[in-house]
């Protein structure tokens, strides 16, 4: 029944069967929904999150999806800006994980807050010193600029497109797309940074604080280069897995391998600037602040696994499995690098936001503990129920890869 | 934050040599500043508690052993205050007046950043609605408004009671106030008089004089956000405990 919508010379499951497939996603995401109402009508108390682990899931489920969704600003940067014309076959599936990651990240942290109502403050006296009010204004920026580019995709629509009016507008929004692209990366350049920052500013946490560059700390630096290094990968994952699941190859194998290519050389550039990085804190910062780095990690949990881990396992490996040509030109290779390379990066986040608090600061504390709530859990699972939703949907009715239609008639 | 040598510094020096550990100083900080009583649920890490004593041990066998109590309330850090620098929408703010570091609960987000951002965990979040026992609303303090649900709040050295000597001050057609006319609930509760109270900037005034002592300390003074509480004791395992590595300190015990 809702033929006319899927564009022509695409293939489509029939609407049974993708009722049966969005159906288990829509009943996590009404879960998740209840949980974050209990949370905003009775209260944060409904978390497992107190006075001493004030950040918990939710902080890090926002860090992570911010990473993992930076494909869609690098890529817009190397396909409108740098002009790197292959990228057109995946940048409107990026365009939508982008804006997915974004719109679940603004609306956890709408029940993560103790009072969303008030967030317009600081927009009306914000603190310019503070890294978090750099994040607000950018975030919310760029995730308008993210709403404006997923637009023109959606007014593709076969359906859509017959008002021509509807063309008219797409032709003209797509003529200031560039613009966008440019307004997108800079604004993404500033809070992927801010959200490093966030933590690296922290003097109160000697295991996040990282001495300045300039007026920001290098932790802005790391963040913004890991984000674009992995964004690269999550576009090629996710190209991959759709690919899967709907048993059709929907872009050319060299667009892939370019991916992960990208992906490779700036996880390399960032595997080694964390290394510097990780020398000069160990040697200098921490021990100027009082605290041996080596005694952070003498928990059980919290080793030096987790730095080698991180680091050597998935960091310098995926990156230099990316730059090899042979091995890059296999999917199995290609696939496994790139869930190692994203695997880091969700597990920097991991370290900068969970470990930071976990560990102590003051001579007579302990080492603390925190296992999220099931509201925490639920409102997590519906923020990935929401993005698959919003993919299959866009995937099913919206040109999300141009070179699909080619590759299938093929 | 610009601090001005001429105005005044307020700060705090507590003898923990001297502290039994009674709590008198929470019960009457809460009694002052409003705090609510915790609902049964609340746990020593998600209840309010701006003046939380912590027992801490020498972890010597008999007769060596020794045990001090510490009460730690917010540092009122005077250089690069950590929660100061990092919230969003100027709810903390640092009065170049008086030293103090006050809260703003209104305009608070409730993010929290603050209290990641604090080394003393001296902040609180009020995780349930604030409530009181029928009746016990008609013994709140007029002068100190009480917070909602959502929003971070912590000790502001009982701003409220500088706010009303130094009204009484202009009233009387004075500027300066002394330290007899302000001091802090908690100064006044200790029974012993363990907490002493006053200008850290006059050099004379006996809080600076104690805190220019060499037995005195401040907590994670490396840091370098200059804390305006101080802690006294003559007892060397203290400073060697609170001088301690991370190393040391893992798998120790807190209570309060």
């Amino acid at each position: 029944m809702d033929r006319q919508f899927i564009q022509r010379g695409v293939t489509r499951i029939s609407m049974k069967k993708f009722l049966v497939w969005i159906m288990p996603w829509i009943v996590i995401l009404m879960i998740g929904v209840y949980a974050a109402f209990l949370c905003l009508y009775q209260g944060l108390n409904q978390t497992n999150m107190d006075n001493r682990f004030a950040f918990g899931l939710w902080i890090y489920l926002d860090l992570t999806v911010i990473a993992l969704g930076a494909g869609a600003f690098f890529t817009g940067f190397l396909l409108y800006i740098l002009k790197r014309k292959e990228l057109k076959a995946v940048i409107n599936s990026a365009v939508v994980i982008g804006f997915i990651c974004y719109s679940g990240a603004v609306g956890v942290l709408m029940v993560d807050v103790g009072q969303p109502i008030r967030s317009w403050f600081t927009f009306w006296h914000p603190n310019i010193n503070s890294m978090l009010t750099e994040v607000t204004f950018c975030f919310t920026c760029y995730l308008i600029v993210l709403a404006i580019e997923y637009v023109p995709v959606i007014l593709k629509n076969r359906k859509i497109k017959q008002f021509s009016s509807m063309l008219v507008f797409e032709h003209e929004l797509h003529k200031l797309i560039v613009v966008f692209a440019g307004v997108g990366t800079f604004l993404s350049f500033f809070h992927q940074g801010s959200l490093g920052g966030l933590y690296g500013v922290l003097v109160g946490r000697p295991f996040a604080f990282r001495p300045a560059l300039g007026i920001w700390p290098t932790t802005f630096f790391l963040f913004i280069l890991s984000a674009a290094a992995v964004g690269p990968s999550f576009i090629l994952l996710t190209t991959w897995i759709v690919s899967k699941i709907s048993g059709k190859q929907l872009v050319k194998q060299e667009i892939m391998q370019s991916l992960g290519k990208i992906s490779g050389n700036l996880l390399i550039f960032y595997v080694l600037l964390k290394t510097v990085d990780t020398i000069v804190w160990i040697n200098s910062t921490s021990p100027s602040l009082g605290f041996s780095a080596a005694t952070f990690y003498r928990q059980e949990e919290f080793g030096t696994w987790i730095m080698f881990t991180e680091i050597v396992l998935c960091g310098l490996v995926p990156a230099l499995i990316l730059l090899n040509n042979k091995l890059r030109s296999r999917t199995g290779w290609l696939i496994t690098a790139s869930v190692m390379a994203c695997s880091g990066i969700v597990l920097n986040r991991f370290v900068m936001t969970i470990q930071t608090l976990a560990l102590p600061t003051l001579p007579f504390d302990q080492f603390l503990s925190y296992t999220p709530s099931w509201q925490e859990v639920a409102t997590f699972l519906a923020v990935i129920a929401y993005g698959v939703l919003v993919y299959s949907f866009s995937y099913r009715y919206l040109t999300l890869f141009p070179q699909e239609r080619e590759l299938q008639s093929m | 934050m610009e601090v001005n040598q001429n105005k005044p510094r307020y700060g705090m020096v507590i003898d923990i040599d001297r502290c039994t550990g009674c709590g008198n100083c929470s019960l009457a900080c809460a009694v002052e500043n409003n705090v609510p009583p915790g609902p049964e649920k609340a746990t020593d890490r998600t209840g309010i508690n701006w003046m939380r004593v912590y027992k801490i041990e020498s972890e010597k066998q008999f007769p060596e052993n020794r045990t001090i109590f510490l009460p730690l309330t917010c540092q009122q850090c005077d250089h690069h205050t950590p929660c100061e620098s990092v919230c969003p929408q100027n709810a903390v703010e640092y009065d170049g007046e008086s030293g103090i570091v006050a809260q703003i609960p209104v305009r608070c987000l409730g993010c929290r950043y603050c209290m990641t951002a604090c080394p003393y965990h001296a902040r609180y979040f009020n995780w349930w609605d604030p409530e009181w026992p029928k009746g016990m609303e008609n013994a709140l303090n007029p002068d100190v408004s009480t917070r909602m649900r959502g929003v971070v709040e912590k000790c502001n050295f009982c701003h409220g009671r500088l706010q009303s000597a130094r009204a009484k001050a202009a009233m009387e057609d004075r500027r300066e106030i002394t330290d007899v006319e302000y001091q802090p609930a908690c100064v006044e509760a200790c029974p012993i008089k363990a907490i002493c109270f006053g200008n850290l900037a006059d050099n004379k005034s006996e809080v600076a004089l104690k805190a220019n002592g060499k037995e005195s300390f401040r907590l994670l003074e490396q840091l370098g956000t200059e804390p305006k509480v101080y802690f006294r004791s003559e007892q060397t395992w203290v400073h060697e405990k609170i001088n301690s590595k991370l190393t040391d300190r893992v798998q120790e015990n807190v209570h309060g």
